[in-house]
């Protein structure tokens, strides 16, 4: 049922919790510059991504979350230091050869024209591949599970135009799980969905990862990231300023240092991870639990307009 | 008449201070009026017997009968003042269609305007054997007409306004099919193959006083009516509800814009074949002058187009001498960059 | 063969051994079938018609009878070449058409919207007028390198931050006006006699083709379709997006370069032997589309529709000519495609606003 089979000939380490002190993790990014054109985003970055776990990569908007991650696909190129895969530099591996280890989910993916929900899922093949051969059984099954585990199954011959915007991202996931990589990187894959799919597509990730796969997600949502990520890398203009578990980074002096929102965070009454309740800043108080001595002039301004997207 | 506050299309950037807009506007005033002035001059200057400037301006004031008078006087001209009418007539109806459509792409060229009028005309001589100017020029009116109406049809269909990337797009498959069928009429019948060669490509030489004096009086009426329309359009450009509700008659000023857009380049593409991209540029380079008030966008238009198309006119005869390239010619190479530029300035979205 | 567990909307066809593997529309295959049967049967038809009329069977007589006589001079030497001529560069405009409207996701991309032909034809001019040379190598290499040389200069040209399809559109019209008025200039500078035929070759003409630049395109024509072929699937992934496609393991740069090349070659062949045809890559892959209802534009059936419309111009060129006068088949394809172009905005535009997106 699992379309995370391994296939002949993929590492196998991939799967279970690698101990972050033994052993080299899989994704590492080494001293990378990393921007658009000439502009700078990133300056000398370094991270590592834990094997197995299920990261969510926080910050404000336009704090090179995105970047990171395009830069960890390969989408961009550092223009100094390295993005490393199994330990050696991305760029240098055949282009088929990392699609088989590490897909993207585009913030944006352009479906074409007239195109069925299967034929696209099928498009994540690709690196499977080639003009001899393109259809062979192992593509058939893997898309087929891939369908059933984002449970378009009954939708597969629909046009995607006419799907709902919950259901069109649910093809878009299927597409990245039918490219069978043991390891998953998502660009905001819930923003523009309504909650209900939001959590919908997060519990899915969740399974992803319960199967054994790498997830590194940028979020917007702190909530969801403290809830459903093991792993967070919290970054501020283009630079990373801490990791580490949800319970210990989640802090209420941090989401005001990083988000500049004075908020306050208690463990979140279903799960017990962490969540963040703003604060009133008219008030800066907080009325059932401890007050807060606030000024309310303190509040810094809102976020600067996300210029990451495109 | 000092303007009242002249209504800002909605773009972001600073709004204009209107103190500094005024010395601008003087300044401009100034340059495009010398600007005339040198072009005027060196149109009646150079040809295939260039004249110094100083002795063409002796010539111009006294008329005595030398060759250089001859020339200055029964050629040179004739020419610059078809040059002047034709430019203000393209500069004015393309400051109209940017305005009417509010579509910064928008051109007479571009739009397909030109290549109905020459398309109508072509069957004109072709068919009908026409060959003096006063038959061919109510094809030109009814061929332009036609294909405005069509672009402007086949753009907003559907919907209230047409967007800019349909009209271009309209224009350009309009033009494409016309030209064709142009290029049919004109390759089976050896005669209006001659007659029209070199009028396809927007000559201003050759062209006698008397059907510039045919065509001008639709030329100035519809000048006429685009300053009438100055006001109105300057509403529109907020949007045609907006214009409604601040009593703007949107569907007759469009329909009177239409009409005026018709008379001046009907008529001078009548003239001179259709001379393309000035109608783009000018009422964008003036603007820069004028600030987003289409009064003055339409004034300063009627005179920096007749600069652009005789100082076209003037490289024209120049860089080939003895020979000439033709305005049309020139324009399009000078303007097709402009073009350019304006679609790499905004994002699809912001057109 | 192995019957799919997968419901894809359509009917397919999977075909599974050794030595291949791959699935494809029943419908897209039998349509892209049928298209070609079509174009072939209509340049089967145009053999038949000209100033020495001649029925179907004579025509088959003189292929394949072996006689050497006057027919086989009119059939296999004049007409034959114009009539493959119609076929292949159909499809190959086919090709060209749905590379580039792939490459710019808008179905109006096609290389002589974008101005590509002006620029061969352009070179072509020059090469005519200034070199004095009809030698089909001279042309084919003007109209290569004018092509080529105007892919690049709108591509560098709508080049800000990422390649928009919208915008390359709007600068390829801006080159192609700026080409055409050098276009009218050269026309109308040279001789009467070198203008009218220039003309009459610059709006598009197969009728004047024949064996001597035939092969050499044939051979270039067999080398484009190997290289689309090979980059189709790049080609299917770059629709997706550059991240998805980078994600699926496309190098986008290099895949979109082969593909331009690939897509200006296209015209480039055409234009050099046969003057710039107009709107057949701009019709025939959306009214394949249409009839495949394959998602995206489909290589295969795009060069089966555009050999069909060519090879139908052509006859209908002809039959002008007996009726009338010899018209330029370009003329032909440029009316009719100038209407499809024109009814396609009007159904763009009711459909969704405006084409910018």
């Amino acid at each position: 049922m699992s379309p995370t089979e391994r296939t002949k000939g993929e590492m196998t380490d991939s799967s279970g919790k690698a101990d972050p002190a033994g052993g080299r993790p899989r994704v590492v990014v080494e001293d990378a510059t990393i921007g658009y054109d000439k502009r700078t985003i990133s300056d000398r970055l370094s991270v590592a991504i834990p094997d197995g776990s299920f990261t969510a990569i926080i910050g404000p908007n336009g704090c090179g979350k995105s970047t990171l991650l395009r830069a960890l696909a390969r989408v961009l190129t550092p223009s100094t230091g390295a993005v490393l895969l199994d330990g050696k530099e991305i760029s240098s591996y055949k282009s088929k050869e990392v699609a088989r280890r590490l897909g993207l989910l585009p913030q944006s993916s352009l479906a074409p024209d007239g195109i069925r929900v299967a034929d696209l899922v099928a498009r994540g093949r690709a690196p499977y591949q080639n003009l001899i051969h393109q259809w062979r059984p192992s593509d058939e099954d893997a898309v087929a599970a891939a369908l059933a585990a984002t449970r378009l199954t009954e939708l597969s011959g629909r046009l995607v135009d006419e799907l709902s915007g919950g259901q069109r991202q649910r093809v878009w996931v299927a597409m990245l799980l039918a490219q069978d990589t043991p390891i998953m990187l998502l660009d905001e894959p819930t923003t523009f969905l309504d909650i209900a799919h939001q959590y919908e597509l997060m519990e899915l990730f969740r399974t992803f990862h319960d199967e054994g796969k790498t997830i590194v997600c940028v979020l917007h949502d702190l909530n969801q990231a403290a809830r459903y990520a093991d792993h967070l890398i919290v970054m501020r203009d283009g630079r990373i300023i801490t990791t580490g578990t949800p319970h210990d980074v989640i802090t209420a002096d941090l989401v005001e240092d990083v988000f500049g929102l004075r908020a306050l965070v208690a463990p979140d009454p279903v799960t017990g991870t962490p969540s963040v309740i703003p604060l009133d800043p008219r008030t800066a108080t907080v009325r059932p639990v401890e007050p807060h001595d606030a000024d309310p002039n303190h509040v810094s301004p809102l976020p600067r307009r996300q210029e990451s997207t495109r | 008449m000092p303007p009242t506050s002249p209504p800002q299309p909605l773009v972001k950037g600073a709004p204009v201070a209107v103190p500094s807009l005024y010395g601008r506007r003087a300044a401009g005033l100034l340059v495009i009026l010398a600007a005339l002035g040198i072009t005027g001059l060196l149109s009646v200057s150079f040809g295939a017997n260039p004249l110094p400037p100083v002795r063409a301006w002796e010539v111009l004031w006294s008329r005595d009968g030398s060759e250089a008078s001859h020339i200055v006087w029964t050629v040179r001209m004739p020419r610059t003042l078809l040059g002047v009418l034709v430019g203000a007539a393209f500069g004015v109806s393309g400051a109209l269609l940017q305005a009417l459509t509010r579509n910064p792409l928008a051109d007479t060229e571009i739009l397909g305007v030109n290549a109905g009028a020459g398309f109508a005309v072509t069957i004109g001589v072709g068919f009908f054997g026409l060959t003096s100017i006063h038959g061919y020029l109510w094809f030109a009116f009814v061929g332009g007409a036609a294909a405005m109406v069509l672009v402007y049809l086949i753009g907003s269909a559907g919907r209230a306004a047409a967007s800019p990337a349909v009209l271009v797009l309209a224009g350009v498959a309009l033009t494409v099919m016309l030209n064709g069928f142009s290029t049919f009429l004109t390759l089976i019948d050896e005669e209006t193959f001659r007659a029209l060669r070199s009028w396809k490509i927007g000559a201003i030489a050759g062209i006698g006083l008397d059907e510039t004096v045919a065509v001008l009086p639709f030329l100035l009426l519809g000048l006429l009516i685009a300053v009438l329309l100055a006001g109105p359009l300057n509403s529109i450009a907020l949007g045609d509800d907006l214009a409604a509700s601040l009593g703007t008659k949107v569907g007759r000023t469009r329909v009177l814009g239409i009409l005026a857009v018709t008379l001046l380049a009907g008529g001078a593409t009548a003239l001179t074949g259709g001379i393309g991209f000035v109608g783009l540029m000018v009422p964008h380079i003036v603007r820069w002058f004028t600030g987003p008030d289409q009064r003055w966008i339409i004034l300063y238009s009627a005179l920096a187009a007749p600069a652009l198309v005789l100082a076209a006119d003037v490289i024209g005869r120049v860089i080939v001498r003895p020979g000439e390239i033709e305005v049309g010619i020139v324009t399009a190479v000078v303007g097709a960059p402009v073009l350019i530029a304006l679609v790499r300035r905004r994002t699809a979205s912001g057109l | 063969m192995n019957k799919s567990s997968i419901a894809f909307g359509y009917r397919s066809r999977t075909v599974r051994n050794r030595l291949f593997s791959g699935r494809a529309s029943v419908r897209l295959l039998t349509v892209s079938a049928v298209l070609f049967l079509v174009a072939v049967g209509l340049a089967a038809v145009a053999l038949t018609h000209g100033d020495y009329p001649l029925t179907l069977q004579q025509v088959f007589a003189t292929l394949f009878g072996g006689e050497r006589g006057f027919e086989w001079t009119i059939v296999a030497g004049w007409r034959l070449p114009i009539a493959i001529a119609a076929v292949v560069f159909g499809a190959l405009l086919g090709i060209g058409g749905a590379i580039f409207q792939s490459l710019t996701r808008n179905p109006l991309g096609a290389p002589d919207v974008i101005g590509f032909d002006a620029g061969a034809y352009t070179a072509v001019v020059v090469t005519i007028l200034v070199i004095d040379t009809r030698s089909y190598w001279y042309m084919a290499s003007a109209a290569l390198i004018g092509g080529m040389g105007t892919a690049f200069v709108v591509y560098v040209l709508s080049y800000r931050r990422g390649i928009q399809g919208f915008r390359m559109i709007i600068v390829g019209i801006g080159v192609a006006a700026m080409l055409a008025s050098v276009n009218t200039y050269l026309v109308s500078r040279a001789e009467l006699d070198d203008a009218l035929s220039v003309g009459y070759w610059g709006a598009g003409s197969i009728a004047r083709v024949t064996w001597a630049p035939m092969i050499p395109a044939l051979v270039i024509a067999a080398a484009i379709v190997v290289s689309a072929v090979l980059l189709a699937p790049a080609m299917r992934r770059l629709e997706l997006g550059d991240d998805a496609a980078v994600t699926l393991g496309t190098r986008p740069g290099a895949a979109r370069l082969g593909l331009i090349v690939t897509g200006v070659a296209t015209v480039a062949v055409v234009t050099a032997a046969a003057g710039p045809i107009s709107f057949i890559a701009l019709a025939a892959p959306q009214v394949a589309r249409r009839l495949t209802r394959s998602p995206g534009v489909s290589l295969l059936a795009s060069a089966a529709m555009g050999a069909a419309l060519l090879s139908g111009a052509h006859l209908l060129s002809l039959l002008i000519a007996q009726a009338y006068r010899p018209v330029p088949v370009g003329l032909i394809t440029v009316c009719l495609g100038g209407g499809y172009l024109i009814w396609l905005l009007i159904r763009e535009t009711q459909q969704r606003y405006g084409l910018a997106r």
